[in-house]
C-alpha cells in the first residue's frame, strides 16, 4: 500500500497553505517599508519625504486617491491598522491567520500558536497619538513575529509537501514585491549608473537597502560606498542574498521541483515557468539591465512570475477531473 | 502553620476561605458528604484549596484562560460581526470520580450502545420491536430524524452509532441517571483533552497523587473504531482511506475537528473537496484524486447530499449517498440514527434495553412524560412552573421552558404550542442537578454539572475513563451549554 500521507494532499490545503504563506510576507514586507521610511523621515526634509511616500504606495499596492492631503499619520494608519485596506499589515495577518486556521492541523501547534499571537497582538493595537510615538515596536514585533513563524515553521513541521507549498508562497511573494520596489525605485529616483551617490540622494539608496533588508549585507560587499549599479545588480542578482530577486526565483524553482517530484508530476508547466524564470535572472548582465532599463526589465520578471503563479493555480489547485479521472 | 489550621473543627474551616461562600441545599454535592467534610476522594483536593493561597490559583486560572486563546480553543458566536470566536470557559478545579462509579457508567452505557444499536438496525429492517407492540410505529415514522432512505440498507458491521456522547446527571441520592443519548453528530470531545492537557500543568503533583486514568488515547482508540468499519463493496483495498468531513471554519466545532484530524493523522475534508464520479468517493489531491473508504462526517444528516436531503445545502457532496448505498464508502455515524435520540424516544430506551438484551438497565432513566396521550399531557400543563419541557428534536439548550425559573408568558407560550404539537414536546421533572466546586471570583463557589461521557462503538465497545463535565457557570444556572453561559472543566477518573 502507498501511503497515502506521503504522496497526497488536499488542493485546497495546499491553496491555503501558500497564501497563508504570501499574505504572512506581505505583512513583513510592508512593516518593513514604513519602519525604514518613519526612520528616514526623521533625517530628511519634508519635501523628500512625499516622493518617497508615494512610491510606497505604489510599491505596496495601495490606492490612496489623494496622497497630498493626507499626512503621514493618516498614510500609516492606511497602510497598518486600516482593516479596510486589504494590503494593509492587519489585514494581510489576519488573511494569514485566516488561512492557516482552515488547515491548522496540517501544521504544527506552535505554528498555529505563533500566529494567533501575532495576529491577537496586532488586532488588539489601537490607532492613535501615542500608538505613533512607539510605532517603530510594532513595526519591529510584525517583523520579528514573521521571522519566528518562519524559524517555527522549519523546525517543528515536517518538510514535506505542504512545508513546500509554505516556502512557495514566500518566495513567489517576495519575489514580486522586491520587483516592484526595485521598480519603483528606478523609475522615479534619477540614477548615474556607476557614480557615488551622494548627500540627500545617498539617504534615499540606503531607505532602499534596507527596505530590502540588504543594507549590512551590501556593506560587507561592497562597503558603503553606494553606486546604483551595484545596488541594482545586489538587489536582482546576488545568488546568495535571501531577499534579492534572484535568490527568490531560485527558491520558487527548487519548491517546485520538489513538489512536482512529491506528485509525480515532473513535465508540469509551474516548474518549467520557474525555471526560466530562474534562468533569466541567473544569466542576467547588469550594464545590458541597465541600458534597456531597470523599470523594463523588473516589469518582465513580474509578468513571468505571474505566470509562474496561475500555473501554480491550475496544475495543482483548481484543474478540471477529466484532466486526471484517466489515471 | 496551614497544617495546624486544617485540622480546626471541619465546620469552622468550611467558614474559611475559600470556601467561605459555598452552597449547600438538596443538591447532591461532589465534594462533601456534609457541609466541611469531603468524600474520601476528594479529601487530597480539599486540603491543596486550603493551602493554596488564592492568588496562586487565579494567576494559574489566566495562565489556563490564556492558553485557551493562544491555541485558538474556541467556539464559534453566531450573529455577531467581530470577535465571532469566544474561548469555551475552563474551569480550574477537576471534577473527581472514584473508580466503583466508573465501573457503574462504564456497564451502563456499554449496554446502552448495544441496545440502541440493535434497536437501529431492527427499525431500518424488519422492524420486529414495532411488530411487538413495544415501540409505537408512530413515534418512529413521526420523528424527523427518520429516514426512509435508509430502509433495508445494510451497514458495515451492523453499526450505527460508532460515537456516542450521553450526557448523565447526578441526582439529589448520588446516583447517576441519563439525560439524554446523543447519537447523530455528539460534539465536545476536544475539550475533554484539552483540559486535561491544562490541569496536567497546573496540579502536577495532584493529578500523580490522585492515579488517574489517561485519555490522551482517544483519538487512536476514535481512529481504530473507524477503520473497522470497512464498507462492505471494498474488496481488494487494503487499509481503509479515512477522512474527517467538516461543514468548514464557520462551524462552531471547527477547533474539534481540525484537532481530531489533527491527532489521528487523517485528512480533514470539506464537501468541496470530495466528489462523486461512478457512485466512488474521491478527494481532490495536489497530485490527482484519491479514493476515500470512511468518512466520519460531522456534518449533519440534512447537509451530506443537496441530491438527496436538503437541495440548498453546499456543505455535502452531490452523490454521496448513492455511493453509500452502493456499500463503496462509510459513514459514521450512520445516517439516520437521529431517530434513537429523539427525546420522546428516549422514554422507551428502559423498555428496548429489556426488549433486545433481556436485562434491567443498568443506568436510570430520567422520569418523562409524553405529551401525545391525554392523561399525561393534561398533567404536565397543570403543573408547568414545576416541570422543564424540552422539543423533542433540539439540542443544546434551544427550545426549552425551565418550569421554575419561567414567566407566565413564557409559559402560556409553551402551553400553545404543546397543544398545537403534542409529539413536538417532552416533559421532565426540574432535576437538582449535583453540584461541585469551582474557582469563580478568586473563591470556591458551587456549581451544578453534568457528565458527558464518550463512548466508540464497532468491532468493540471503548470507553475513554473520563469526560466532558459541564458545568452552569452562571450562579443559579441549570444550564450547562456552552451557547447558554456554561463551562467545562476536567473529569479525573481513579484507578482505584
Amino acid at each position: 500500500m502507498r501511503n497515502l500521507r506521503e504522496n497526497a494532499m488536499l488542493s485546497r490545503v495546499a491553496d491555503s497553505l501558500y497564501w497563508m504563506s504570501r499574505y504572512l510576507e506581505r505583512a513583513e514586507h510592508t512593516a518593513r517599508l514604513i519602519d525604514v521610511d518613519l526612520q528616514l523621515r526623521l533625517d530628511q526634509s519634508p519635501d523628500a519625504g512625499t516622493g518617497r511616500w508615494a512610491r510606497l504606495l505604489e510599491a505596496s499596492q495601495t490606492s490612496v486617491p489623494a496622497v497630498g492631503a493626507m499626512d503621514a499619520a493618516g498614510l500609516t494608519n492606511v497602510l497598518t491598522l486600516d482593516r479596510s485596506n486589504p494590503s494593509s499589515i492587519v489585514s494581510c495577518v489576519a488573511a494569514a491567520r485566516e488561512n492557516l486556521r482552515q488547515v491548522r492541523e496540517q501544521c504544527s501547534s506552535e505554528m498555529w500558536e505563533q500566529l494567533n499571537r501575532l495576529y491577537l497582538q496586532i488586532n488588539s493595537t489601537a490607532p492613535g497619538e501615542a500608538w505613533l510615538l512607539q510605532s517603530h515596536m510594532f513595526f519591529r514585533a510584525v517583523q520579528e513575529g514573521a521571522h519566528l513563524f518562519q524559524g517555527v515553521t522549519d523546525s517543528t513541521m515536517s518538510h514535506g509537501e505542504g512545508w513546500h507549498y509554505i516556502q512557495l508562497g514566500r518566495y513567489v511573494e517576495r519575489t514580486d514585491s522586491l520587483a516592484r520596489l526595485i521598480g519603483a525605485h528606478f523609475a522615479h529616483l534619477p540614477h548615474p549608473a556607476d557614480q557615488v551617490v551622494e548627500s540627500e540622494e545617498y539617504l534615499e539608496w540606503v531607505g532602499l537597502l534596507k527596505s530590502c533588508a540588504a543594507f549590512e549585507a551590501y556593506c560587507k560587499t561592497y562597503t558603503a560606498e553606494l553606486r546604483p549599479l551595484r545596488v541594482a545588480e545586489y538587489l536582482l542578482l546576488n545568488a546568495g542574498f535571501p531577499h534579492s530577486v534572484r535568490f527568490s526565483a531560485d527558491m520558487v524553482h527548487a519548491a517546485l521541483g520538489m513538489i512536482a517530484e512529491l506528485t509525480e508530476r515532473k513535465a508540469e508547466q509551474p516548474v518549467r515557468l520557474a525555471g526560466r524564470l530562474s534562468a533569466t535572472l541567473s544569466f542576467g548582465q547588469i550594464d545590458e539591465i541597465m541600458a534597456g532599463g531597470a523599470n523594463a526589465y523588473v516589469d518582465g520578471i513580474r509578468r513571468q512570475c505571474a505566470q509562474v503563479h496561475s500555473a501554480i493555480h491550475q496544475v495543482y489547485f483548481d484543474y478540471s477531473i477529466e484532466s486526471t479521472m484517466v489515471a | 502553620m496551614l497544617r495546624r489550621m486544617a485540622l480546626t473543627p471541619p465546620a469552622q474551616s468550611l467558614l474559611r476561605p475559600p470556601f467561605r461562600n459555598y452552597q449547600f441545599d438538596v443538591a447532591y454535592d461532589e465534594m462533601f458528604q456534609a457541609p466541611g467534610i469531603p468524600w474520601p476522594h476528594y479529601e487530597n483536593l480539599f486540603q491543596t484549596l486550603l493551602e493554596l493561597p488564592p492568588e496562586q490559583l487565579r494567576k494559574n486560572q489566566q495562565a489556563a484562560d490564556l492558553s485557551f486563546l493562544h491555541q485558538g480553543i474556541t467556539f464559534t458566536v453566531y450573529g455577531t460581526e467581530e470577535g465571532t470566536e469566544r474561548v469555551f470557559p475552563n474551569d480550574l478545579l477537576p471534577r473527581i470520580i472514584p473508580a466503583v462509579e466508573w465501573r457503574k457508567i462504564e456497564k451502563g452505557l456499554t449496554q446502552r450502545i448495544t441496545a440502541l444499536n440493535m434497536f437501529l438496525e431492527d427499525i431500518y429492517h424488519s422492524g420486529r420491536i414495532l411488530s411487538d407492540g413495544i415501540v409505537p410505529r408512530e413515534l418512529v415514522y413521526s420523528c424527523k430524524h427518520y429516514r426512509r432512505e435508509m430502509r433495508g440498507l445494510n451497514v458495515p458491521r451492523g453499526v450505527y452509532v460508532s460515537v456516542c456522547g450521553t450526557d448523565l446527571v447526578r441526582l439529589p441520592d448520588g446516583s447517576f441517571a441519563v439525560l439524554e443519548d446523543n447519537l447523530r453528530v455528539p460534539s465536545g470531545v476536544s475539550y475533554m483533552l484539552a483540559n486535561r492537557k491544562v490541569l496536567k500543568r497546573v496540579f502536577p503533583t495532584l493529578f500523580q497523587d490522585y492515579g488517574v486514568w489517561p485519555v490522551d488515547h482517544y483519538p487512536q482508540a476514535l481512529l481504530a473504531t473507524l477503520r473497522g468499519l470497512m464498507p462492505l463493496n471494498a474488496s481488494g483495498r487494503s487499509g481503509p482511506t479515512v477522512v474527517l468531513l467538516t461543514p468548514g471554519v464557520f462551524n462552531s466545532a471547527y477547533f474539534e475537528h481540525t484537532f481530531l484530524a489533527q491527532q489521528m493523522g487523517i485528512e480533514l475534508v470539506e464537501g468541496r473537496d470530495l466528489l462523486v464520479h461512478d457512485n466512488v468517493v474521491y478527494m481532490r489531491t495536489t497530485a490527482g484524486l484519491r479514493r476515500v473508504d470512511v468518512i466520519y462526517r460531522r456534518v449533519d444528516d440534512d447537509f451530506l447530499d443537496p441530491l438527496c436531503f436538503r437541495r440548498d445545502s453546499s456543505l455535502g457532496v452531490p452523490g454521496l449517498f448513492n455511493a453509500y448505498r452502493a456499500g463503496n464508502v462509510t459513514l459514521a455515524n450512520a445516517i439516520g440514527t437521529g431517530v434513537a435520540d429523539d427525546k420522546a424516544m428516549y422514554a422507551y430506551v428502559p423498555a428496548i434495553i429489556r426488549y433486545y438484551l433481556g436485562e434491567d438497565p443498568i443506568l436510570a432513566n430520567v422520569q418523562t412524560y409524553l405529551l401525545t396521550g391525554e392523561s399525561q399531557r393534561n398533567y404536565v400543563l397543570d403543573h408547568l412552573d414545576e416541570l422543564v419541557v424540552k422539543a423533542v428534536g433540539e439540542s443544546g439548550g434551544y427550545g426549552m421552558l425551565i418550569g421554575p425559573h419561567s414567566t407566565r408568558e413564557e409559559r402560556e407560550e409553551f402551553r400553545r404550542r404543546i397543544q398545537a404539537e403534542p409529539r413536538n414536546y417532552i416533559a421532565q421533572p426540574t432535576l437538582s442537578l449535583s453540584r461541585g466546586p469551582c474557582f469563580l471570583e478568586g473563591e470556591v463557589q458551587a456549581r451544578h454539572v453534568d457528565l458527558r461521557p464518550y463512548i466508540l462503538y464497532g468491532e468493540n465497545v471503548t470507553l475513554v475513563a473520563g469526560g466532558l463535565t459541564r458545568v452552569a457557570l452562571r450562579r443559579g444556572s441549570l444550564v450547562v451549554n456552552s451557547s447558554q453561559g456554561g463551562g467545562s472543566k476536567d473529569t479525573w477518573v481513579l484507578r482505584a
